[in-house]
């Protein structure tokens, strides 16, 4: 059916994009800028027809980065077995470049809020999602890389700073990191702090790829500006600007345009993976 | 109708049916892979830029929820109670 | 203070509940309307998921409705597995408990309908038989044949014209529903389902069909309900549309 065993071993250090069915044709047609693609695993997991069908002829062409949004890595409970099981099924028949999830949970008493919900940054939160990336990297065979999240608040309770906990968890569990810098810029945002320290604190030699999305804007209770991670616009410019400052330290890395909401018309977003390619030229191999 | 005469109307029929059934021309098979999802989809984006839209209270409580505005189905007229006055349609079917 | 993920996912569902205390934003004070985010990118996904799944209601009852049937449906029916494409399975079944819409007698069908493209949409691919096997049996051997459908395939029974309602509020330049109940057979040669609407009789045959009785006993099902059932078409259609992905034959 497909063998993608070695073909397309690791993402490459070039712009990718978020696929989206409605640039299948376009997709296949391109050249560059766009070298590589990234899917949500959980539309891939129906039992047939066209999206598996489309799957299939992408891999054909393009490294495949999988990206989880539904595992629930920082939930109380215990992973769920049939939707780590459905993981497993996906990545063994794809062989893809990469897997990756997010530092967040989604499930609580089986029932899935359809959201990367936030968490306290603890001695016990941490254990429990090394626990949870272990039995994730066992059944897959395979490192995963883990996701920064967008904030919009912050726990009474959390002891430490959100780059030490990722630090840790990738110390512990021996994953990867993957450094969302829309995120980053979001979260200094919403909680008041400076997103150059973030990146700086940021154990660097992690990172196996980097995200840059569109946000939007909003206010709090107090007039505070409440950043939203929508997805549904072009890159902004402060977050270019960061990204700059992002690959001075780390080099290139694989480097992915994210466009969920409104999703334009293909050459968009090319645009944004061709701005992403000057930002990778720019950098010192 | 006799054992006999439906067996031979069933092979009549379906010599029919294969005489009358025409294989569709295989067409390239990324061409029929183009097309948008059917379906909802998994995506890790926040709401459209609002804390809001989504936190209003449904106000539902039986008879006093009212309709805001109004959909297609008050161009259709179809009388009678759903069990009642509808009759079985009498088509050829699509071949 | 601490907040667990059950004092999360409560006040998540229920907005009348303030956001856990241990919750702040950057400067220490309450986090307030930022809880909101939550709850807005739960309940508006989860809309929007419907709204793409069920086209043919957001038409008929209109969009602005929809929401609001939408919030109450996903307080009551929150989703249990993580794949947002099978969201709403309960959703006819809802929408038959819903007074304030319990006047549009024919919206759960319809919903049963779209249910059932999408279901045929993600369904297993299938190899179709070869025809030529049917050619080659008995007539006894044909009576006796039982049928496996495509995953695929799927049978709507109504009481209304349901597929003429979902055409007419999708398809450019569908007339209007004429008051005649239709059943629909869903089939996906390809990729793209196909709705085929049935004369009762024709639908009383699928249906025999698919509880596993034989083309004889179908044959005497429809033939039952109507006279003028017309078996050969009913067999083309299934030859034509890919369905049939093995027969079994014993005398």
């Amino acid at each position: 059916m497909l063998d993608t065993s070695s073909r397309f071993p690791t993402l490459p250090p070039a712009p990718g994009v978020g696929y989206k069915p409605q640039h299948f044709k376009e997709i296949l047609d391109a050249s560059r800028p766009v070298e590589w693609l990234e899917i949500h695993a959980e539309n891939y997991m129906g039992d047939g027809g066209r999206p598996l069908a489309q799957l299939r002829h992408l891999a054909d062409r393009f490294p495949i980065s999988v990206h989880g949004v539904g595992l629930s890595i920082g939930g109380e409970e215990r992973l769920d077995p049939d939707h780590l099981s459905r993981l497993t099924h996906l990545c063994n028949w794809l062989q893809p470049a990469s897997f990756s999830e997010h530092l967040a949970w989604s499930t609580h008493d089986s029932h899935f809020l359809n959201d990367l919900l936030p968490l306290p940054y603890t001695s016990s939160t941490l254990q429990r999602v090394c626990d949870h990336i272990d039995e994730v990297q066992e059944a897959l065979g395979r490192q995963m890389l883990l996701e920064n999240p967008s904030s919009y608040l912050a726990f009474d309770e959390s002891t430490y700073a959100e780059t030490e906990f990722l630090s840790e968890i990738a110390h512990r569990t021996g994953c990867g990191l993957l450094l969302d810098v829309n995120n980053v810029f979001v979260s200094a945002t919403n909680l008041g702090l400076d997103p150059r320290a973030y990146i700086d604190a940021f154990p660097i030699e992690k990172v196996g790829e980097i995200h840059l999305g569109g946000h939007d804007e909003d206010e709090d209770d107090h007039g505070a500006p409440l950043l939203i991670d929508s997805h549904g616009r072009e890159v902004a410019d402060p977050v270019w600007a960061l990204l700059d400052h992002v690959l001075e330290r780390s080099g290139p890395r694989p480097l992915l345009i994210e466009w969920d909401a409104d999703i334009p018309e293909w050459p968009a977003l090319a645009a944004e993976a061709a701005r992403a390619a000057g930002a990778l030229e720019r950098v010192p191999a | 109708m006799s054992k006999t005469m439906k067996t031979a109307a069933i092979a009549g029929a379906m010599t029919a049916a294969l005489a009358a059934h025409s294989t569709p021309a295989v067409a390239m098979e990324k061409e029929k892979c183009y097309g948008v999802s059917l379906a909802g989809e998994n995506d890790c984006k926040a709401g459209a830029g609002t804390t809001c839209a989504g936190s209003s209270t449904v106000d539902y409580q039986g008879n006093a929820w009212t309709l805001v505005d109004a959909g297609t189905c008050a161009e259709i007229d179809l009388p009678g109670d759903r069990m009642g006055s509808l009759e079985p349609l009498d088509r050829d079917l699509p071949s | 203070m601490s907040v667990d993920q059950r004092q999360f996912h409560d006040a998540l569902w229920d907005n009348a509940r303030d956001a856990p205390a241990g919750l702040r934003d950057g400067q220490g004070r309450p986090a307030g309307a930022r809880f909101s985010v939550y709850r807005n990118n739960v309940a508006v996904g989860l809309t929007e998921a419907l709204e793409v799944s069920f086209p043919a209601i957001v038409k008929l009852i209109g969009p602005e409705n929809f929401k609001k049937v939408a919030g109450v449906f996903l307080r009551q029916h929150p989703p249990k597995s993580p794949l947002i494409m099978v969201y709403g399975t309960e959703f006819p079944v809802f929408l038959e408990s819903f007074q304030p819409l319990n006047h549009i007698g024919y919206l759960p069908d319809v919903a049963r309908l779209e249910q059932a493209l999408r279901e045929s949409y993600h369904a297993a691919d299938a190899t179709p038989i070869d025809p030529g096997n049917l050619a080659n049996l008995s007539e006894e051997e044909l009576t006796a044949t039982r049928m496996t459908f495509a995953p695929s395939a799927r049978l709507i029974c109504s009481h209304w014209p349901v597929h003429a309602i979902w055409a007419y509020n999708l398809e450019d330049g569908a007339p209007k529903p004429a008051n005649v109940a239709q059943d629909v057979f869903i089939t996906r040669p390809d990729f793209d389902p196909q709705c085929h609407p049935l004369s009762k009789e024709s639908g009383v045959f699928f249906a025999s069909l698919l509880l596993g009785n034989s083309i004889g006993e179908a044959f005497e099902d429809a033939a039952e309900t109507s006279s003028e059932f017309d078996l050969a078409a009913v067999l083309t259609l299934l030859l034509d549309t890919q369905a049939i992905t093995a027969i079994h034959s014993e005398v």
